[in-house]
């Protein structure tokens, strides 16, 4: 049975952080719960990556994937419009970049009924 | 068991950090070692030009603040004291702290100098490799500061099994200023390379400070952290088998949990079968965490693979000049406004025919995710009223013409749209850096005590 998907923000049921080194980024997205790791994988693509960094012309998006982690791990050639010694930018290292990334919509089962409006347990990874 | 805590994730980090680790470490009565890591790209190419300014100069500016409150301490009880913070002149680093402690009424300490990272002058780069994630960016032809390659932890080792009671480096890779204390008390080979690759993995935890342990993680309402002010920095206790437990000390801030370690686990790596550093190829696919008490998480399952057969080495360029100027628009209108200052100064630059790399943002809009075109600013449609500051930045050889730019800025006072007010600006001149590959036999790195030490 399929179940029904409702949209949010993947801030809501992941959490990441992005680091630079040259004019590379690198961002991780870690699903809270175990039951999200499918929807990290069939919604957080590297395709889907790659179009909200358009804008930055960057050159290459690979995705590698840590399922003992639920984590995935993506590393964005040429976004940092020269690295942090050489660009103009606000946010010359990409730290605030693994939020624009948190910001994606992805489709999350929930359960039908009452459940269709499942709010993720964000503290309860511990 | 064997203690590695940290003391500073970076160069500019909180000078009191050190403080809850060491007396943490201290109680357990088993020594250890606390490590500094306070040595970016940037910052060694600036120690560069200081040390060419003053030979004494060109380390760790903050050297002596971090190490006055924890130094008497860690010598009584036996714990090591690792860092970068020699930075661009270990040597003066080294004179600095003994200094430090006669002027502390201890006898002075016991401390190594590591070197062989500064290979200006050694190599020809044109017969090396760039590295491939500098990407799209142009080659520099200025003048190059500096070339620091990136050492291994075997001189660091070798040090501590000397008898160093305090170790000063320059550029050697973050991780290895906890595999190199590993090592020296394991004894483990650098043949036994799931061992070494675990030492990498401590030091790959601990290298960015509270970054593991509740800093860079606050997201209030979805990742709360406890006492933000008061975080403690963490502490690896580690096996003989290379599994360790990361934590921090009783009564701190922050915390230590399965997702603080996640994201520094994963922070700054591009393969992660493949974590690249002087001493091992790291394989982090296969580790384990497990939360074994609060602020306890349990780490296992690292892999190593031989290390690379080059180093990487940074190369710093004298760079563009950076200008930065800032003037804010606000209430009823302001963004209309804000988008008509900018519209202003790219008319007024190619009028005044400045050659400057420019850019705009709108502070409050998406000023962080843009680009230099600003094309996502364009697109933007939140609210026209408000309160929003727009920042432009200016680069260009010429002091002068990145001024010029930013004196049009200033001018926007009384020339620009209606209501523009709190201009900031500064120029500065900046350091640029690429990385190369470097063969492995053209570094060789050693130690030797500072004069008075034996």
């Amino acid at each position: 049975m399929n179940l029904p998907v409702r949209v949010f923000k993947l801030h809501e049921i992941a959490h990441g952080r992005s680091g630079d080194k040259g004019n590379r980024l690198n961002v991780n997205v870690i699903a809270y719960e175990a039951h999200h790791w499918p929807v990290l994988l069939a919604e957080v693509t590297s395709e889907r990556v790659a179009a909200l960094f358009a804008h930055r012309n960057v050159t290459r998006v690979t995705r590698y994937e840590l399922p003992r982690l639920n984590a995935l791990n993506f590393v964005i050639e040429d976004a940092l419009e020269g690295g942090v010694n050489s660009s103009l930018a606000v946010d010359t290292h990409g730290k605030c970049l693994s939020y624009l990334v948190l910001g994606l919509d992805v489709r999350v089962p929930v359960e039908p009924g009452e459940g269709a409006s499942l709010k993720p347990a964000l503290q309860s990874a511990r | 068991m064997y203690r590695i805590g940290s003391g500073a994730g970076f160069s500019g980090d909180r000078i009191d950090a050190p403080q809850s680790v060491v007396a943490a470490m201290a109680a357990a009565g088993e020594g250890g070692a606390i490590i500094f890591e306070t040595l970016g790209e940037r910052t060694l190419a600036l120690g560069q030009i200081a040390k060419k300014q003053d030979p004494q100069r060109g380390y760790e500016p903050l050297l002596e603040d971090l190490l006055e409150p924890i130094l008497a301490q860690c010598i009584a009880d036996g714990i090591v004291i690792v860092g970068n913070f020699g930075a661009a002149n270990p040597p003066a680093a080294a004179a600095s702290i003994q200094a430090l402690a006669c002027r502390l009424g201890h006898d002075e300490p016991r401390i190594a100098v590591v070197g062989g990272d500064d290979l200006l002058g050694r190599i020809d780069l044109s017969q090396t490799e760039r590295w491939d994630g500098d990407g799209r960016v142009a080659d520099f032809d200025g003048d190059v500061i500096a070339i620091n390659a990136y050492l291994g932890a075997a001189a660091i080792a070798d040090a501590i099994r000397a008898g160093a009671q305090i170790v000063v480096t320059g550029r050697v890779a973050d991780p290895a200023l906890a595999l190199g204390p590993l090592v020296a008390h394991f004894g483990w080979s650098w043949d036994d390379l799931d061992r070494i690759a675990a030492g990498t993995l401590v030091g790959h935890l601990l290298e960015c400070g509270s970054q593991v342990s509740g800093g860079f993680f606050a997201d209030p309402g979805v990742k709360d952290v406890p006492d933000t002010a008061n975080i403690g920095f963490p502490i690896a206790e580690v096996e003989a088998d290379g599994s360790f437990v990361v934590t921090k000390a009783e009564g701190t801030g922050g915390l230590v949990d399965l997702r603080t370690v996640k994201e520094q686990l994963l922070y700054e790596v591009h393969d992660p079968a493949a974590y690249l550093t002087p001493d091992v190829t790291l394989d982090i696919t296969k580790v384990e965490l497990e939360q074994v008490a609060p602020d306890r998480v349990r780490v296992t399952g690292a892999r190593g693979h031989p290390a690379p057969v080059r180093l990487k080495a940074t190369v710093s360029f004298y760079g563009d000049w950076l200008g930065e100027a800032e003037i804010s628009y606000a209430g009823p209108n302001a963004l209309a406004r804000a988008r008509l200052a900018i519209t202003t100064i790219n008319e007024r630059l190619r009028l005044r025919g400045l050659p400057v790399r420019h850019r705009a943002d709108v502070i409050g809009t998406v000023s962080a995710f843009d680009s230099d075109d600003g094309a996502l600013l364009a697109d933007f449609d939140g609210a026209t009223a408000g309160d929003y500051r727009v920042r432009f930045a200016f680069g260009a050889p010429s002091q002068r013409e990145v001024e010029r730019a930013v004196q049009e800025v200033n001018a926007l006072y009384c020339c620009g749209p209606a209501g523009g007010g709190g201009v900031r600006q500064s120029v500065r001149p900046q350091v640029r850096t690429l990385s190369h590959m470097v063969p492995r036999d053209l570094v060789r790195s050693s130690f030797q005590f500072a004069g008075g030490g034996s």
